[in-house]
Formats: structure tokens, C-alpha cells, sequence
């Protein structure tokens, strides 16, 4: 139910705000997301979720409705099993279960680390991404899951972290790296990296993606939010632009085209035509 | 000589950008594909270098992340950027990478009985300011709410209005007036919500894919569905204690070809009397209603556009008016013949009034 359409009305408008917040809109909300520690987590899985919760930024929130989860959980046919999934419409979309094969924790790494809140920026390598339709929707999971909020400008010295994720022979490689700016000889500095973060290596287990249909309808993007197209501008191949002019209809006798004198009426010609048209609009009436 | 030392001078500024760039070039089979909303980017290559390095790839997966972040960092230094106390902040373009929604996109809701009034009328909602001057306390005070500048419930006298009852409770009368108008509001607030809730059916199959139905919805799939049989639904049986699906009869009833002649005869003779007759049916208060309807309607259309010109002239011309004496006229043919009183009326500007009247529906999007 939307706020506005409820049988009981808000009575404040601070809880206006709060409903308001909540309902579907055109441009949503940042997802949130909700950790949940299962009945038989191990201190390894534990680890790991307290892990994301610290790396990741304050729009991991357990109150507000989330979107995103991540369930952990231990026994011994799935020893280590994380589930990393998205809902739509409070209905799970897709659930990707991931096993940790190996952990490396923050506090094991000891580095500097940034501060949390930093938009992380996100690299995939390897082509096992593209190819099966279940690394295909893990590799959207994950971008879902740690992009963060999508802002308009970026503050380059600002850039302080990479999470790389490489598809290799089964395995996921995840590692986290602190960004180094060094000098470089022109103005885009180079690069050098430190571990920082949280490196785990995951092996996918079971996939339970959404059905074609409700993957459909959640990626129905609604008409005001998609790209205006530019009426009568095309382009070729070749890179040309080409416009397109609507004009009314031109009296072509009254074109102004080169002035040749010899063609000049003369003052008698005029007057003569004057007279004729006279005579025959005499004659109509 | 002087030939070659400029040729000699080009090449050695081209090795020195080389080299320049030489620290942040970074050779790639397949270009990587770039999100820069999303600060994302995809690198295709076949990790070759990793498959031999055997259980621990730390160094070969730290030089490839370093690959790629070198080449990631240079598309973001590419971007525009901008000054902004003294920070350097590049802009971002919109992700391209399409992901789900979170929730479903908002239907739009129909428009309630007040906005539907408004927009046949014209009525648009004015602009109040948010304090007024309130004489009895001498300063500025809310519209409503909490002191607000006339207090109806603070007064301690009210006039017995002259054919009121003297022995009447003014206050109480006031009390209970307020009552039922918060009450009939309440109910009309009730009454669209219903409307708004009512109209959110139509979906293919009748079946939601996330679940969340009504029991109406879903009676009305289940009904849908004992239908769809190869027997249009007449062998389906029902549950124990299912009831009938209503309105499942004949649709149009049709008297008999040939049954009772003497009634066959009356029908006859009165429609032909009714085609005869030179004077057309006409039902006043239709024709009265619709007509006012119209005229409203004209109104509120000249005096929008009015109060255009107006204010893009500069409001030279005031916004309304009867700019054109008397009451706008008819235009030409209508349904449902409308006779002698639509004549008395001069015909002056027409203009195709066909088009104006029953699209109210175009007009209200």
C-alpha cells in the first residue's frame, strides 16, 4: 500500500516522511542491505559478515527495509556458505549461495584502511563473467551490492578503494585494495596498490535465479526516467550529423533568386498587368 | 640540415611523450568496458597469467588488479572536472548498467473526485501565505493549526442568529457542525481510496507474479480459467460448497419471432409515431446540464489560455473575460436534438465545438 493510500492517515509529518520514503517511486531509494547470521554460523562466517558490515558504508542499515541480504550459515555438507540475495517488491529475486574457501580478515591485514563511506570502485576480469547466464546475474548482484549511492560528481583525490573480483577455473577471487596516487610524468598519476580490505575465495554452490518473467518486470524502467530522444537528428556511418527542417509551402514565384536586370519589369509593363487583373475580377463579379 | 634537426625534434618529443605515458600505458588484448556512473569496469581477457601460478595467486592477482585499476583511473581522469572549494571533483555521467528495481514502478493513481471537478472547471489551486495578521492579538499568526489567527473554538460569545431557536446551545451547535464535516471528509477520503484501489486491476493472465493479490483478483483468475476449457467451461465441476459464478446467463434476452401479436402491433405503431412526430424528444434537464457542462468547460479553456498570453505578453491583456460579447454558442450538428432553445441563441463565433465537448478526456491529461 502506498502511504498516501492508506486507511489510517499519518498523523505527524515526520511519519509522512517515513511512509513517503518507503512507497515505490520513479527514482528509488539506495538499497539497503540486511546481514543475517543464520543458526549455526561458525566464527568464520561470523567474521565475514562483521567484515562486510565495517568495509562496507553507512547505507548498510539492519532497520530501514532492505532489498539486499546476505545470510551466512555452517554445517557440515555446506561448511562456510554464504547466500548473497535481492529482493523485488519484498519477494526474493535471486539467491546466489557462495562457499569461502579461503578468508583473510581486515584485522589480519595490517594496513591503513580508508574511511568507511567511499564509493568502492568495482573491477571483474576474467571472461567466466559474461559467459553463463549464473555468473552473468552474480556479477549484477554484486554490483548491486556494492556500488553505493549513485552521485553525479566525484571528488578524484576522493577515490581511495578497488574491490576486484576475477572469475578463475570456478574460483571467485575477491580482494580489496587501497589506492596509491603516485606521480606520474603527465597529469593522470599512476597507480600502485595495497592490500587492505577483506580477501575471500569463493566457489559457487546452488543458484536460484528469478524466473523470466519477474527479472522482466523488475527491470522495467518507467517512461519518464528514460533517455528523451532528439527528434530529426540522425546520423550516418561515417559520423555525420544530419538535421532535418519541416518548412511550409514556398510561393516559388516570389523566390529571390539572382537579380538579372534584362528580366527587370519595366514601370509600363506594371501598370498594364495592374489594369488586366482588374478586368478580371470585374468580370467574376 | 635544418630539415633534418625539426625532423630530429619531432621524433624526440614523441619518444619523450612515450615516455611520459610509458607509466600509465597499459597493453590489453581486449579493450575493458567501462561504467564510469558506477565506477565499474570489465575486464574480458582470459586471466592466462594466473592459471599458472598455481594455489597462492596473490602477486599475479595484485598485478592484474593493478592492470586494471591503472586503466579504470585513467578513463575517470578523462571526465570533465570542475573546481569546487578546492577540491578537484571530476562529473559523473549515468550508469549504464541496467540492474533490478527495488520495488515496482508507482501505477498512477486515478484523480479524486475534487481533482476531476477541478480540472472540468478550471479551478487551480491558489497560492495562500503561510501567516496572517490577526488584529485581535496584534501580531502574525498561522492560517490553522495551533494559534491560528481566527480561533473559532476560543470565542467566548456567540450571536443567536435572528430565526435560530433562543433556547439553543450556539456552542454545542458549532461543536457537532464541525464533527460531521471532519466526519464527511473522512468519508470521501475513504470513498477515493476505494476508487484509487478498485481501478488498479488489469493484468494479463489475472495472475501477479510476486503474489500480492486480492480475493477479488484472484476469484476473478480462477473464474477466468474454469472458462478456458475446450467446452467454454460446462463440464468443470465445482467445489462442495463453491457458489455459482454471477452473471453467468445469457447476456441479451430477445422477445420471441412470433408470440404475442397484439403487443408486436402496439410497439410498432409507437415507433412510428415517434418518427412522424415533427417535434424532437428532447429531455430538458440533459440538454440543460449538458450545455452548462460546456459552457464551463469553453471557459476554462479561454481563460488558460488568457492567462498564457498574458503572462507572456507581460500581462498587457487581463486574463479572462468575455472578450467576445454574449454567451458563447453551438457549433453544428449534436446528438440527441436539442431543439427550440438552442436556436433563440445568436450564432456567433462558432468554432468547431464537436471537437471541444465530449473529449473531456483528452483535455483532463
Amino acid at each position: 500500500m502506498d502511504a498516501l493510500d492508506r486507511v489510517v492517515k499519518p498523523k505527524t509529518k515526520r511519519a509522512k516522511r517515513f511512509l513517503e520514503k518507503r512507497e515505490p517511486k520513479l527514482s528509488e531509494n539506495i538499497k539497503n542491505a540486511m546481514l543475517i547470521k543464520g543458526g549455526n554460523a561458525n566464527a568464520t562466517v561470523t567474521q565475514v559478515l562483521r567484515d562486510v558490515d565495517q568495509t562496507s558504508l553507512e547505507f548498510f542499515s539492519k532497520k530501514s527495509d532492505c532489498s539486499l541480504f546476505m545470510f551466512g550459515s555452517h554445517n557440515k555438507k555446506r561448511p562456510n556458505n554464504l547466500v548473497i540475495g535481492r529482493m523485488y517488491d519484498y519477494h526474493v529475486l535471486d539467491m546466489i549461495e557462495l562457499g569461502i574457501e579461503k578468508f583473510v580478515s581486515l584485522k589480519d591485514i595490517k594496513n591503513s584502511k580508508c574511511p568507511e563511506g567511499t564509493k568502492p570502485m568495482l573491477i571483474f576480469a576474467g571472461d567466466d563473467f559474461d559467459v553463463t547466464e549464473d555468473y552473468r546475474r552474480l556479477k549484477s548482484l554484486l554490483i548491486d551490492f556494492f556500488r553505493g549511492p549513485t552521485v553525479p560528481n566525484i571528488r578524484l583525490a576522493g577515490l581511495e578503494y578497488v574491490l576486484h573480483f576475477t572469475a578463475l577455473s570456478g574460483k571467485i577471487y575477491f580482494r580489496s585494495y587501497k589506492l596509491l596516487l603516485k606521480k606520474s610524468g603527465c597529469r593522470t598519476p599512476r597507480i600502485e596498490l595495497e592490500e587492505m580490505g577483506p580477501s575471500l575465495d569463493l566457489v559457487l554452490r546452488r543458484t536460484h535465479l528469478a524466473s523470466d518473467d519477474l527479472y522482466k518486470l523488475s527491470m522495467k524502467m518507467p517512461k519518464a526516467l528514460k533517455p528523451k530522444k532528439k527528434k530529426n537528428i540522425s546520423h550516418d556511418t561515417f559520423g555525420t550529423t544530419y538535421g532535418r527542417i519541416h518548412m511550409q509551402k514556398q510561393d516559388l514565384s516570389k523566390l529571390q533568386t539572382r537579380k538579372m536586370k534584362g528580366l527587370k519589369k519595366r514601370p509600363a509593363e506594371r501598370i498594364t498587368e495592374g489594369q488586366e487583373k482588374k478586368a478580371k475580377r470585374i468580370k467574376k463579379n | 640540415m635544418e630539415g633534418q634537426s625539426v625532423e630530429e625534434l619531432l621524433a624526440k618529443a614523441e619518444r619523450d611523450e612515450a615516455e611520459k605515458l610509458q607509466r600509465i600505458t597499459v597493453n590489453k588484448e581486449i579493450e575493458l568496458e567501462f561504467d564510469l556512473g558506477n565506477l565499474l569496469a570489465s575486464d574480458r581477457n582470459p586471466p592466462a597469467g594466473l592459471r599458472s601460478a598455481g594455489p597462492t595467486p596473490e602477486a599475479e592477482l595484485r598485478a592484474l588488479a593493478r592492470d586494471n585499476t591503472q586503466l579504470l583511473i585513467n578513463q575517470l581522469w578523462q571526465l570533465p572536472t570542475e573546481r569546487v572549494e578546492e577540491a578537484l571533483v571530476a562529473r559523473l555521467p549515468e550508469p549504464t548498467t541496467r540492474l533490478p528495481r527495488e520495488k515496482p514502478v508507482p501505477r498512477p493513481r486515478p484523480l479524486t473526485r475534487w481533482q476531476q471537478f477541478a480540472r472540468l472547471k478550471g479551478i487551480r489551486p491558489k497560492k495562500k501565505t503561510n501567516l496572517v495578521w490577526d488584529e485581535v492579538s496584534g501580531q502574525w499568526r498561522r492560517r490553522w493549526g495551533y494559534q491560528r489567527a481566527r480561533d473559532d473554538t476560543k470565542e467566548w460569545l456567540i450571536e443567536v442568529p435572528g430565526g435560530a431557536d433562543p433556547m439553543e446551545d450556539q456552542f454545542a451547535k458549532r461543536i457537532q457542525a464541525k464533527k460531521e464535516r471532519v466526519a464527511k471528509n473522512e468519508l470521501n477520503r475513504l470513498r477515493n481510496l476505494a476508487r484509487a484501489h478498485k481501478m488498479h486491476l488489469p493484468s494479463a493472465a489475472g495472475m501477479h507474479p510476486t503474489g500480492h493479490q486480492s480475493k477479488e483478483e484472484l476469484g476473478r483468475a480462477m473464474e477466468v480459467a474454469k472458462v478456458s476449457t475446450a467446452s467454454v467451461g460446462r463440464f468443470q465441476e465445482r467445489l462442495p460448497k463453491e457458489k455459482a459464478p454471477r452473471g453467468s446467463g445469457k447476456k441479451r434476452k430477445f422477445q420471441p419471432l412470433f408470440g404475442d401479436f397484439a403487443a408486436e402491433k402496439k410497439n410498432q405503431l409507437e415507433l412510428l409515431r415517434v418518427m412522424n412526430s415533427k417535434k424532437p424528444r428532447l429531455d430538458v434537464t440533459r440538454a440543460t446540464n449538458k450545455q452548462m457542462r460546456e459552457e464551463d468547460q469553453e471557459e476554462a479553456a479561454k481563460r488558460r489560455k488568457m492567462s498564457q498570453k498574458g503572462k507572456r505578453k507581460g500581462g498587457r491583456q487581463g486574463p479572462g473575460g468575455k472578450r467576445k460579447g454574449g454567451p458563447p454558442s453551438q457549433g453544428g450538428k449534436r446528438k440527441g436534438g436539442l431543439g427550440g432553445k438552442m436556436n433563440s441563441r445568436p450564432p456567433g463565433l462558432g468554432g468547431k465545438r464537436k471537437g471541444g465537448q465530449h473529449q473531456g478526456g483528452k483535455r483532463r491529461k
